[in-house]
């Protein structure tokens, strides 16, 4: 029997049903624009990472024909890939982005922030970021930071204000209804805001196919002299190692995440086009962050930790 | 899946659906089955879960570590607050508002529910309907979510009998139906032991309907959206001024509702100013039309004064214009809403300074019953109100559209969101409460 009121049968996709694609880039779209409208001074962070790279490329779309009325910022460790920063600079010339750099080379160098036992500076991030963020008085603040990256994340709102040190409150989250964002603040708070917040690495890695956007090379299939350390490879480098008792060896490896190079490990792979990395991806068993970030591993919370002091 | 090509993949639709929880229902179970047997759980998050599980001392790993992913949350074993899930099907994507069912429900539902296209309200088979069912029932209703799946949970314990199911199914539907949920579909599973989620059940051959993600994969979204009333809320006004582009002056928005077409007849909101739309733009393409949810630039063949928070309608369709909004709202802060309370309203891309006038009602969710002129309402109650706005808003009824008949209040002082609100009649007010309030001698 059935109590059905009336069912679905046939095919879903009506003519005016958008791919999920376009419903996400829509939105995304939408979340740009809202920002350009509401706020006074906003401002893209952006890695070389491919999160931030579709961040931009939406933003192009977005405003076009006119040019993104955003300037960039780029947290900088100091231990970057230099295909990453080669690719950063090009692509900041070609449109005629403004680039802020926040160094935390500059901060150790200065004796503000020490460099850590385990040689990780993903957590020296925060103060050079939040600092700036005050010193240019950025009231928005674009992150790449997806909700499927980890469990902390799946909370984080679309908008989430940072009260003036930066922190995430998750207790004191706005609710987010329909999709009418409230970008209020005081002076000195900023909003961070997430446009690829309901994308997974699926969906950002067949966006990037679909729309043909170039990356950098290490997200492909290479051959690279790493090591192996905490179960992961990582590229031997200035940054301190390989140390004792670690041994490098020739990988054709390839990057699901970029960020700093002591600690995101590359994974074996032989995907040198788009559509390997995709059919490896959704064969994948593990998350992104799972495969390739040594900082989240540190605790059970690590995120959340960070990001309640102002990481992103 | 590692055969499909990227063209393939992407050509999937997206859903938007959300849980209405509440406590021993099952909700965690059929979340955790769905991610588990859609693969979305991946085996470092299970080996996560696994460690904590067993370093708590607990036999069987305990998948409410997977969605509860605060600390507070995993100390207390409580889920503070809404959480989006996304996984995926070879036919369809989903994203998942995953609500708690604590005491602070109603916001937390309402919040999961605005954006969904359906919700799912599960029922404990042994139970049958209750009052939290009818609770979820009515939210439901009152956000107008299209599609609304009574899963009807735990048949395992009820001997997979089909009468159980029945009565259950026809008590719910003809309550919903007064409600005005305008679909119901009823489904027998069991989330533990996975009948009729992902599988179809053997110990249920009298039931001939879908399973829960057969379903959830085929059910129609963006329905007529695309016929309703056209609306266009400018974001952004786009103004290159270059060389290449010296006159070039386009309208940018998430189109709301409708269908707009280049040649047709518009009218600019609140000022009534009229033009042609000469040129559609779909993020640097140019094209003949766009229907709603996509983001465009709109240009006009008149140059007309129009700036962020201006909506674009057809001439032949146009809202009307009030600085009267009647509505039934959620309140969804901890300060309270009172009669007198100065506060923002955004509407669609416009934020304006309006005052509450009257709370006529506040609505007891358990038996749909009105308690009139309440003075005021507080975190997690419904209620009508009327506010007054600083200027005229063009405002369609909920019931018409969600998009453009939604709003937000917003305290100025703080920028809290203190209230989600629904313009125009509401199931919650068959009778209007009789109002009892001057209407004149507001010195706005």
């Amino acid at each position: 029997m059935t109590t059905t009121v009336a069912t679905a049968k046939e095919g879903t996709a009506g003519p005016y049903a958008l791919s999920h694609l376009d419903a996400l880039e829509s939105e995304a779209v939408h979340i740009f624009r809202e920002v350009a409208g509401e706020f006074e001074n906003p401002v893209i962070l952006f890695s070389g990472g491919k999160d931030s790279i579709v961040m931009l490329h939406l933003a192009l779309k977005a405003f076009a024909p006119a040019a993104i009325p955003f300037s960039l910022l780029h947290v900088d460790t100091g231990h970057n890939f230099p295909d990453v920063l080669e690719y950063r600079d090009r692509v900041v010339a070609a449109h005629g982005l403004r680039l802020h750099v926040a160094s935390v080379q500059d901060y150790i160098d200065s004796g503000v922030l020490k460099e850590r036992p385990d040689g990780t500076r993903n957590p020296l991030q925060t103060l050079p970021l939040t600092e700036k963020i005050q010193s240019e008085k950025f009231d928005a603040v674009f992150g790449g930071g997806r909700r499927d990256e980890e469990k902390a994340r799946a909370k984080e709102r679309v908008f989430s204000l940072r009260d003036e040190f930066s922190q995430w409150d998750p207790r004191r989250q706005r609710p987010e209804l329909w999709n009418l964002y409230n970008g209020r603040h005081a002076p000195g708070e900023h909003v961070r805001v997430f446009p690829l917040s309901n994308w997974t690495e699926l969906d950002v890695w067949q966006y990037i196919a679909r729309e043909g956007i170039e990356l950098p090379e290490i997200y492909f299939a290479h051959e690279r002299e790493v090591f192996r350390r905490g179960g992961m490879w990582l590229t031997a480098g200035e940054w301190g190692g390989p140390k004792d008792g670690e041994s490098v060896e020739k990988r054709l490896v390839r990057y699901r995440t970029v960020g700093d190079m002591s600690c995101t490990g590359a994974v074996d792979s032989d995907a040198v086009t788009l559509d390997d990395v995709i059919a490896e991806i959704a064969a994948s068993r593990l998350t992104e962050r799972g495969a390739t970030r040594a900082d989240d591993k540190m605790s059970e919370a690590a995120m959340e930790d960070r990001k309640r002091e102002g990481y992103f | 899946m590692s055969t499909l090509t990227a063209e393939e993949l992407s050509a999937t639709t997206l859903l938007r659906f959300a849980t209405a929880g509440s406590v021993d229902d099952g909700k965690s179970t059929l979340v955790g089955r769905l991610l588990h047997d859609s693969k979305s759980i991946l085996t470092d998050q299970l080996e996560a879960v696994e460690r904590v599980s067993a370093s708590r001392g607990q036999d069987t790993p305990d998948l409410a570590l997977l969605t509860d992913g605060l600390r507070a949350e995993r100390e207390q074993g409580i889920t503070i607050d809404v959480a989006y899930r996304y996984f995926a099907t070879l036919k369809r994507r989903f994203i998942l508002a995953d609500t708690p069912g604590h005491v602070q429900y109603t916001r937390n539902m309402v919040t999961g529910a605005s954006t969904a296209e359906l919700t799912v309200i599960l029922v404990d088979a042994r139970n049958g309907v209750v009052e939290q069912t009818r609770r979820h029932a009515a939210i439901a209703a009152l956000l107008r979510v299209p599609h609304v799946v009574l899963a009807v949970n735990k048949m395992d314990l009820v001997e997979y009998r089909e009468t159980v199911f029945a009565a259950i199914a026809e008590e719910f539907t003809a309550y919903a139906s007064e409600l005005g949920v305008p679909e119901v579909t009823a489904i027998p599973i069991s989330a533990l032991a996975g009948d009729n989620v992902v599988d179809p059940s053997a110990n249920m051959d009298w039931y001939g309907g879908p399973t829960f993600l057969e379903h959830l994969e085929t059910v129609p979204v963006s329905h007529d959206l695309a016929h309703c009333h056209a609306r266009l809320p400018v974001q952004y006004v786009i103004r290159p001024q270059t060389a290449e582009h010296p006159d070039y002056r386009g309208y940018a928005g998430q189109i709301a509702a409708g269908t707009f077409r280049v040649g047709e007849a518009v009218t600019v909101l609140p000022s009534g100013r009229t033009s042609t739309i000469s040129g559609i733009d779909l993020l640097g393409e140019p094209v003949d039309a766009a229907w709603t949810t996509q983001s465009v630039t709109v240009l006009l063949a008149d140059d007309v004064d129009i700036s962020r928070g201006d909506l674009i309608v057809p001439t032949k369709d146009a809202p009307p214009i009030t600085q009267d909004v009647e509505a039934t709202v959620c309140h969804v802060a901890d300060q309270p809403l009172t009669v007198g309370h100065r506060v923002l309203i955004k509407h669609g891309t416009r934020t304006v300074k309006a005052i509450v006038k009257d709370i006529p009602s506040r609505l007891t969710l358990d038996d749909l019953s009105l308690h009139p002129h309440p003075g005021q309402l507080v975190a997690n109650d419904i209620g009508r109100v009327k506010i007054r706005t600083a200027v005229p808003l063009p405002v369609d009824s909920y019931a018409d559209s969600r998009r453009t008949g939604s709003f937000i209040l917003i305290d100025p002082a703080d920028g809290t969101t203190l209230t989600a609100g629904m313009v125009g009649e509401s199931f919650a007010s068959p009778v209007p409460v009789k109002d009892e309030s001057d209407d004149d001698g507001w010195d706005f």
